[in-house]
């Protein structure tokens, strides 16, 4: 999967080129398929792009008539940022501080689970030990737990050790839940790397610890990422495992759990909504963005988790 | 004789660290925490390592414990445990106390408030896969090697990095409604008004809202599918393209046999993993309706149950059931991604 490079790379033939060619050409000559395309661009587009222009509207005009609206310039439309100011700082929402709920959530649940990840995919690929394979097979079967079958037992437990209202419970959770995927996938990559290259570290007497650091881990730097942004993205943006550890707790819920429940009461803070959703979209999206290609490959490699 | 303040330091030290660990208040603290309870995690990790590390030879058990250890009892913990106790608890009431057998399972599927729940649930997963799957292929045929592939791809692909919280918002936008006699500021309604049709409650109106939620979820898998898929086009070998060229296909005709033949493992892998993913949806139906007006699905109804009614027992049926209808797609997820991996 490192590797994958598609074989289009592979010096193309002139047979090859030619074909593309026309098959270029031919598709481009066809309005309909490019008229189909730009339908379906704009139809995936313009929701986001809705709700960012209403975010920048005044209240009076939210709730007066739709974003479009704005494209009358003849009518001198006002754009404000009012609503973001009102969503971060004001009283009744403070988004501010559920941001920095978010951000504590997500640093240590993904440093914390693909640093163990990593580990036990050694151990997993390069020492033996009796029974690794069970062991192994048995944490990829556990991929298919879903998540909603640990909620229970697990708040239970978290209450019972006195962790409930604290940051604790949402951190273990988060890690538990990646642990599976991030090993399996991390093995994976792990076992891509020439064997030659562990044994003659070994043969230098280097011992496992080494051979981790010194050797896989340079070499594991896009897998890391790759797994990294999932994690990131996954974390940032649930709402199903901090509604259940940190609901109601507005000293450690993150933002989607505050956002979701003002969609819920839609009371007089509802025009707020829209700044609302952008300033919780904003971070993962610049990481998207600018990591895109990591986040790709992780996803070719069967990295899709619910 | 200063035994009792060694003992007083101590407990007054532990009280110290615990709270410093548990307790964060202003955004200042919660920050310094977080990075304290990560430098604190690698310190640890580091110092066990370095132990393994000392002997020349060490027996292969210990570093492994210590490698794979942690990662196995959090697991073991986490999932193994939890999924034990839920299995259990849905054989009893609701708090858990009395053994109740099948019962819960009978209510699950007989009831009509359950039965509209598993309706939905099959809705979904019917249609989400399906559609998402079929758009993003037509898209990534599209735009294929066009001049603005790269963002065309980007447009679509970008639902895929923001919440289903924030998803579900922008759609609620869109689907805003407001009375005829009003301008409408939802823009589906005014769709509607422009080409003189009178504007709907789309998120209300049942049976059919359920359609205006699976939307959403489309939206934001569209660029999953049309990732995966678009790859695998371009691994298609030119020979396939060439002879389906010389035997006079293009267009339609090359799409439907060579390009769909040619992927179908890959089309298979992003079926399956779009409706395991869709089976799990909880987020969008709780930000859209919080479950009402009949759009309730299985992921939802489980937290509904379990923390709206308090419901254990019929809480962790549906959990169950939720587990028991994603082993089918895995399996054959699994499957296919072994082919898709031979091919390549």
């Amino acid at each position: 999967m490192t590797t994958s490079t598609p074989p289009v790379t592979a010096a193309p033939t002139k047979a090859g080129v030619q074909t593309r060619a026309t098959k270029l050409r031919k598709r481009l000559s066809n309005p309909w398929a490019s008229l189909a395309a730009v339908v379906i661009a704009i139809l995936w587009t313009i929701p986001t792009v809705g709700l960012l222009i209403t975010s920048f509207r005044p209240e009076v005009d939210i709730t007066r008539n739709g974003w479009w609206n704005v494209l009358k310039f003849w009518e001198r439309p006002t754009l404000t940022l009012a609503n973001y100011d009102q969503a971060l700082f004001g009283g009744q929402t403070s988004l501010a501080n559920y941001f920095v709920n978010t951000l504590v959530v997500t640093l240590p649940s993904v440093v914390i689970p693909i640093s163990l990840a990593l580990l036990a995919a050694y151990a997993f690929a390069w020492i033996d030990f009796k029974g690794r394979d069970i062991l192994f097979v048995a944490v990829f079967a556990l991929q298919i737990v879903p998540i909603q079958v640990t909620l229970i037992p697990l708040l239970t437990q978290y209450n019972q050790w006195g962790l409930s209202g604290t940051f604790w419970p949402v951190w273990l959770s988060h890690s538990m839940f990646a642990l599976p995927l991030a090993i399996f996938l991390l093995h994976n990559f792990m076992k891509d790397i020439p064997p030659s290259l562990v044994e003659a570290a070994r043969v230098d007497g280097a011992g496992h610890v080494k051979i981790f650091f010194r050797v896989l881990m340079p070499l594991l730097v896009p897998a890391i990422a790759s797994f990294a942004i999932f994690q990131f993205l996954w974390v940032w943006n649930d709402l199903l495992v901090s509604l259940t550890f940190a609901g109601g707790r507005p000293n450690v819920a993150p933002l989607t759990v505050r956002i979701a429940e003002m969609v819920g009461t839609r009371g007089s803070d509802w025009f707020l909504l829209s700044a609302g959703a952008f300033i919780s979209m904003i971070v993962p999206v610049i990481v998207f963005l600018s990591l895109q290609r990591y986040f790709v490959r992780g996803m070719m490699a069967g990295s899709v988790k619910g | 004789m200063d035994w009792e303040y060694v003992k007083y330091y101590f407990n007054w030290l532990t009280g110290e660290i615990r709270d410093f660990l548990l307790v964060a208040n202003s955004p200042g603290q919660k920050i310094v925490l977080a990075i304290v309870v990560i430098a604190l995690f690698v310190g640890v990790m580091a110092l066990l390592l370095w132990l393994v590390d000392r002997p020349r030879n060490p027996r292969g058990w210990l570093v492994a414990s210590v490698f794979a250890g942690p990662a196995l009892v959090l697991i073991g913990f986490g999932l193994v445990y939890p999924a034990i106790r839920t299995t259990q608890s849905s054989f009893y009431d609701r708090t858990s106390s009395v053994f109740v057998g099948w019962d819960n399972y009978v209510r699950a599927f007989s009831e009509s408030e359950f039965q509209i729940v598993l309706r939905n649930t099959a809705l979904w997963v019917f249609l989400v896969p399906i559609l998402a799957t079929a758009i993003g292929l037509i898209y990534a045929v599209l735009v294929d090697r066009t001049r603005f592939e790269k963002l065309a791809k980007t447009l679509v692909f970008m639902p895929m990095a923001i919440s289903m919280v924030g998803a579900s918002i922008i759609w609620k936008f869109v689907y805003d409604y407001r009375q005829a006699s009003s301008p409408q500021t939802g823009l589906l309604n005014q769709v509607l008004v422009w080409i003189g049709i009178e504007p709907q409650q789309f998120i209300l109106s049942q049976p059919w809202n359920n359609f205006f939620l699976i939307v959403v979820m489309i939206w934001i898998q569209t660029g999953f599918a049309m990732t995966i898929l678009s790859a695998s086009i371009r691994a298609i070998p030119e020979d396939i393209i060439e002879a389906g060229r010389l035997d006079g296909l293009s267009g339609i005709g090359m799409f439907r046999h060579i390009t769909v033949p040619s992927i179908r493992p890959a089309l298979i892998v992003v079926l399956t993993t779009i409706a395991m993913a869709t089976l799990k949806v909880f987020d969008i139906v709780r930000t859209m309706t919080g479950g009402n007006f009949g759009t309730s699905v299985v992921a939802n109804e489980f937290y509904t149950q379990s923390f709206r009614y308090n419901d254990k027992g019929l809480g962790a049926t549906l959990a169950v059931i939720l587990f028991v209808l994603v082993i089918p797609l895995v399996v054959y997820n699994v499957r296919q991604m072994r082919k898709v991996e031979e091919i390549r």
